[in-house]
């Protein structure tokens, strides 16, 4: 089994997030860059998925020449390639742009598989995964809590507001993962070092037969008019228990109007 | 007046509140057409869309729709921008309302926004990110704008209308149905509204000990007609059903209420209820940042304070 895992490099969740006055997009020189968390159950689960059936997990990003360092940490969780495209023409990139470039880059390589995490941390679109399968015209299994593939039929549980549906389809598809999938592993020493050696192939833009025109902020199909930090909420009251805390509590919502 | 397309949110014949919202939102920009997919829609149905300000309904019944996820919804949502050329296409914030407007976009060459809290009448949408502490304004600059707007921020108004419903019947192509629905598991959520559209919202978290201790936090929330909410370590743990996790990962609310009971507000926790109104903490630890957030916070034992809360209510009434 082939299986692509994309993944993407964003500020460290506990980082202080900004836009950037010049350009309204994320400031992302200002935070370290991390593995976005949620990609990591989807390296996880191609491990697994490899390690149960055989086959290959490439993990694919694009991001500036930084992100190669997200690269290298998840080749470290046990991966066997990377691919990286890397453009500064990509800067500014929409959803729409960034799914172009990924369905690009993924054709023609013959995956059975290509997995995402639910979402980004920094971004929260939850819509590159279903913008790739239209482009890619693959089967769309998305938010699965739970997946098993036996022979190329492919059996997932998608998260729904009222549960879960459990889908079926046959492969190839493109699947996107809940965090409550499995545990990741933490990279091991000798994974940390093996990911120096995997094989990387580096992409531009144009190397990939994409127009440069059509990516970037300026080919971007929406845009940031304006933003502002939100005014800062004044600082609430905060009291002890004196045994008297829950009605100390009803007296606020009432004369809030709650009761 | 343009048409302004909305993808209507249902259960079968249960309306989402968030499809109010979006019919209102759509006034200020046309006149509402509400998309409705699947079964569910009769008399009464039709009636409350139209009370709201819906215009026309357009009703694709198709089994299609039921049995496959997401992209026979993208297929008809792209015809129908093509057929309706609406000013705008509106659609829920929920996992299969994003989807259906990703691949929509992607079919049709049009923008997309997502998470919007408020529209203007220029379709100039606002967004709440990195978990509210920015407030941004974007507007869609190619094709027809598509825009999922996160339950529960815009106030739904009635504005009574006359409806007519269309029914369109369009052939779903067979690579929208690669993937089937083979079961559907519907976790029961009781008398309580639902978690995403409620006013008033009462989380546990690992300060609730287990899953008895959830009894105090669902005792509280009834005694105001709340919906339940959990952490991560809560649903992590077996205490509380995982669709009750509110967060990044699980749920986004903005209720007019959120009271966190046992949370120390872990900034995966705040991502989903950052944008709440009004926030009251119960936590023991003076220090935990939840407290950050609070309007008003008790520092003090959940058990003793919680039950005196609601039995305040519950006299209050
Ligand atoms: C990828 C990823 C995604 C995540 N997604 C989510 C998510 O969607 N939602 C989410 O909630 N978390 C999420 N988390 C987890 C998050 O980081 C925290 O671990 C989690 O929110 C902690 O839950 P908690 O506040 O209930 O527990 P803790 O952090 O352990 O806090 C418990 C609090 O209870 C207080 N307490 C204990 N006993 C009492 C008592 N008797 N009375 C009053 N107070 C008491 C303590 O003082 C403490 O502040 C995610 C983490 C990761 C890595």
């Amino acid at each position: 089994m082939k299986i692509a895992v994309c993944v993407k490099q964003v500020p460290d969740t506990w980082a202080e997030k900004k836009l950037r006055v010049d350009t309204s997009t994320l400031d992302r020189e200002s935070a370290d860059g991390v593995l976005n968390e949620l990609d990591e159950y989807a390296v996880e689960q191609a491990l697994q998925l490899v390690e149960a059936q055989g086959g290959e997990v490439v993990i694919v990003t694009m991001g500036p020449e930084r992100a190669s360092e997200t690269l290298r940490k998840a080749i470290s969780m046990g991966a066997d390639a990377g691919i990286h495209i890397v453009d500064e023409n990509l800067a500014g990139s929409d959803a729409v742009a960034t799914s172009a470039v990924l369905a690009k880059v993924l054709t023609g390589r013959d995956f059975d598989l290509i997995l995402f995490g639910s979402e980004s941390t920094d971004a929260r679109m939850s819509v590159i995964p279903a913008m790739v399968a239209e482009r890619l015209d693959l089967a769309q299994v998305t938010f699965a809590q739970k997946m098993e593939v036996a022979g190329t039929t492919l059996t997932a549980e998608r998260v729904t507001d009222y549960g879960f549906d459990t889908l079926t389809a046959s492969l190839p598809a493109v699947v996107s993962v809940v965090e409550k999938i499995n545990e990741p592993r933490y990279p091991s020493f000798k994974g940390i070092m093996a990911a120096k050696k995997k094989p990387v192939e580096i992409f531009s833009v144009t190397d990939l037969g994409l127009e440069n025109a059509l990516v970037g902020a300026g080919a971007a199909w929406s845009v940031v008019a304006d933003f502002a930090d939100r005014p800062p909420k004044a600082a609430g009251v905060v009291v002890t228990d004196d045994g008297a805390g829950g009605t100390a509590i009803a007296d606020y919502l009432t004369t809030a109007k709650f009761i | 007046m343009a048409d302004v397309l909305v993808l209507a949110e249902h259960h079968e014949s249960e309306i989402r509140k968030v499809t109010f919202e979006l019919i209102t939102a759509a006034r200020g920009l046309g006149s509402p057409v509400v998309l409705w997919l699947g079964p569910g829609l009769g008399d009464t149905e039709s009636a409350a869309l139209a009370s709201f300000g819906a215009t026309k309904i357009l009703l694709a019944e198709s089994a299609d729709v039921v049995d496959h996820p997401v992209a026979p919804g993208a297929e008809i949502v792209a015809s129908l921008i093509a057929s309706v050329q609406p000013a705008a296409v509106l659609v829920a914030s929920s996992a299969d309302g994003k989807e259906i407007a990703a691949r929509a976009a992607i079919k049709s060459g049009c923008g997309i926004i997502t998470d919007a809290v408020e529209i203007a009448t220029d379709a100039t949408a606002t967004q709440s990110v990195f978990g509210g502490s920015t407030i941004v304004h974007s507007k869609v600059t190619h094709g027809t704008p598509i825009i999922t707007i996160r339950p529960n921020s815009i106030a739904a108004s009635e504005s009574a209308a006359t409806a007519v419903t269309e029914k369109i019947s369009m052939v779903i192509s067979d690579s929208a149905k690669r993937v089937s629905v083979t079961t559907r598991s519907v976790v029961e959520k009781g008398a309580r509204p639902e978690l995403a559209e409620a006013d008033v919202v009462v989380s546990g978290g690992r300060g609730v000990g287990g899953a008895e201790g959830f009894e105090v936090i669902e005792a509280l929330a009834d005694s105001m007609s709340a919906a339940v909410g959990a952490s991560r370590a809560a649903t992590d743990a077996g205490w509380y059903p995982h669709q009750f996790q509110v967060g990044q990962t699980g749920k986004t609310v903005s209720p007019a209420l959120y009271i966190a009971n046992g949370i120390s507000g872990a900034i995966q926790h705040r991502a989903g209820m950052q944008t709440s109104k009004v926030v009251i903490v119960v936590n023991k630890d003076p220090e935990a940042p939840i407290f950050e957030l609070a309007d008003y916070g008790v520092v003090g034992d959940l058990f003793t304070v919680v039950p005196q809360l609601t039995e305040e209510i519950t006299k209050r009434k």
